[in-house]
């Protein structure tokens, strides 16, 4: 059969060697693996972490929470064009825009504004296209902070009282997943030295 | 008759037809883009230049080519002629000359504007235009003007091709908006700040090619690719509208009422100012069905149509889709840009 693009690559069946067909030199190979992993857990005592007390190091191009920014002058940058709720695939952004009143320009930095904006943790999958497609540098996947467990599901649906940084930049963390206050309490509770 | 070649694509057309229009017999993506013609206006066309194509052989009796680009939206056609649309690397390449010009003032708010999605020289400009900017200076500016309570304007982002003129001029008895100033500093104005108050003035959103003339009623409630469009109809009491339109829905809810559309974005019956802007609950309408929207366009997005389905290839479709087919004859097969 023809096939239809140039990009189809045949492949060849070899036949196996005799290193392949004896079948245990690959048992082997494979159990001395297990071993190394094994003797290497021996040695180390502890394998796990006290998450999320400690946490291991991120990929700098980790693509975790979400952040609305604002501009330099503090003004929302989000515009509300709807190209990142186009863009995701998980369709888990949705918003609301507004006309900015008079008085309202240093809150906002257009004529436009989202006045809800919605990202439902539980549906986005956090793979940045919003952050690719947003054409006001509004929105970002920060590197460092992940969308951590809730006991409910509505507490997934981060409005902008969570997603818009702090006005403070002092305030705006650096480091860290986001827990409640009641969540901390709970954890460091749970994990003092008995 | 007369016999054009059109990149290579032979069409007998009747006399006097312009080049664009015999290119639009052909379709498909060799027709040239327009954004200052529009076919219902008379007298619109030539000011855009998006058109541009080169006429390699003027006519049988006279086979030296034209000495320049021409428009081909007011150039009619000669028997013999041989044009050249995406065939001739000068023509796209002063398209993208085109676009640089018609952008020198546009403020590119695209984010914020609600044209975006089915905007002509966003489509223009993303299909023949290169993604940078050279130009530096000041974009120019104007003082907001209200003109009613139905219509938005935003001079800052007109490209003057004078389609709201034409329409405001031929569908309206008394002319309460043309063009004011010259040059840099032309702007669309009603004279006087006159409100638009006449029953057909809604038309000039529909024309507008860019986000200059939008609907107030609709101003930023909602993306135009987060609607879906359908298709519906209503029996309006205007002697001149016959309430055919196209509802865009978000949810259960009406977002706006534009005029049906041909594939060339064209106006295909004009409605009146009640239908526009006053009749936007579902029960005011008689629904057809989803409109037509283009593959290519943003607002497919989600968007559900009755297939594009070639029955006399099919020999055994289903009863029930041959009864829906029957009942809503099946869209045109899609040619290069359909």
């Amino acid at each position: 059969m023809q096939s239809l693009t140039n990009r189809a690559k045949l492949l060849e069946k070899k036949p196996m060697t005799l290193a392949e067909r004896a079948y245990l030199p690959a048992i082997f190979q494979g159990l001395t693996i297990t071993m190394r992993h094994f003797l290497r857990a021996m040695r180390k005592q502890q394998l796990t972490i006290r998450y999320p007390e400690e946490t291991r190091p991120f990929s700098p191009v980790f693509r975790g929470l979400h952040v609305l920014k604002r501009d330099e002058a503090g003004r929302e940058r989000c515009t509300a064009c709807g190209l990142c709720a186009v863009a995701c695939p998980a369709e888990a952004i949705t918003m609301v825009a507004g006309e900015r009143l008079k008085g309202e320009a240093n809150l906002y930095r257009e004529e436009k504004y989202a006045v809800s904006y919605e990202i439902n943790m539980l549906r986005c999958i956090f793979c940045g296209l919003c952050e690719e497609a947003c054409p006001k540098a509004a929105i970002y996947l920060q590197a460092d902070k992940m969308a951590p467990p809730r006991y409910e599901r509505d507490e997934f649906i981060y409005g902008k009282d969570r997603l818009v940084e702090p006005t403070d930049p002092a305030k705006r963390s650096k480091r860290g997943i986001q827990l409640t206050d009641e969540q901390a309490t709970k954890l460091s509770g749970q994990l003092q030295p008995a | 008759m007369a016999k054009v070649t059109f990149d290579g694509i032979e069409v007998e057309v009747p006399d006097g037809t312009t080049i664009l229009n015999a290119a639009r017999i052909i379709g498909g993506g060799i027709v040239p883009p327009a954004m200052c013609y529009y076919t219902p206006l008379k007298g619109s066309g030539g000011k855009c230049r998006a058109c541009l194509v080169r006429v390699a052989a003027g006519s049988a009796k006279d086979p030296r080519p034209m000495p320049k680009l021409v428009a081909s939206c007011i150039t009619p056609v000669q028997d013999g002629m041989v044009v050249e649309n995406t065939t001739s690397e000068q023509v796209l390449d002063v398209r993208k000359g085109i676009v640089e010009m018609l952008l020198i003032n546009h403020p590119l708010d695209c984010p914020v504007c609600d044209q975006a999605g089915e905007c002509d020289l966003q489509n223009f400009a993303f299909e023949h235009g290169v993604s940078t900017t050279r130009y530096e200076e000041e974009r120019r500016t104007f003082e907001k003007i209200d003109i009613g309570p139905y219509i938005q304007l935003h001079m800052t982002r007109c490209i003057l091709c004078y389609r709201c003129v034409y329409t405001a001029d031929q569908l309206t008895e008394a002319r309460v908006h043309g063009v004011l100033g010259r040059g840099d500093a032309s702007e669309i104005g009603t004279y006087i700040e006159n409100t638009i108050s006449n029953d057909f003035s809604g038309n000039v959103i529909d024309v507008c090619p860019v986000g200059a003339l939008t609907d107030k009623t609709y101003r930023f409630k909602q993306r135009v690719w987060f609607t879906k469009p359908v298709n519906a109809h209503r029996d309006c009491q205007h002697e001149k509208c016959n309430g055919r339109v196209t509802l865009w829905y978000k949810g259960q809810d009406v977002m706006r009422v534009t005029a049906r559309k041909d594939e060339y974005g064209e106006v295909k019956e004009w409605i009146c100012n009640e239908c526009r802007f006053e009749k936007k609950e579902t029960a005011d309408w008689v629904i057809e069905g989803p409109a037509h929207i283009d593959r290519s366009s943003v607002i497919a997005q989600n968007h559900y149509e009755l297939p594009v389905v070639n029955a006399q290839i099919i020999a055994d479709l289903p009863e029930s889709t041959m009864r829906e087919l029957a009942l809503n004859p099946p869209l045109k097969l899609g040619g290069l840009n359909g």
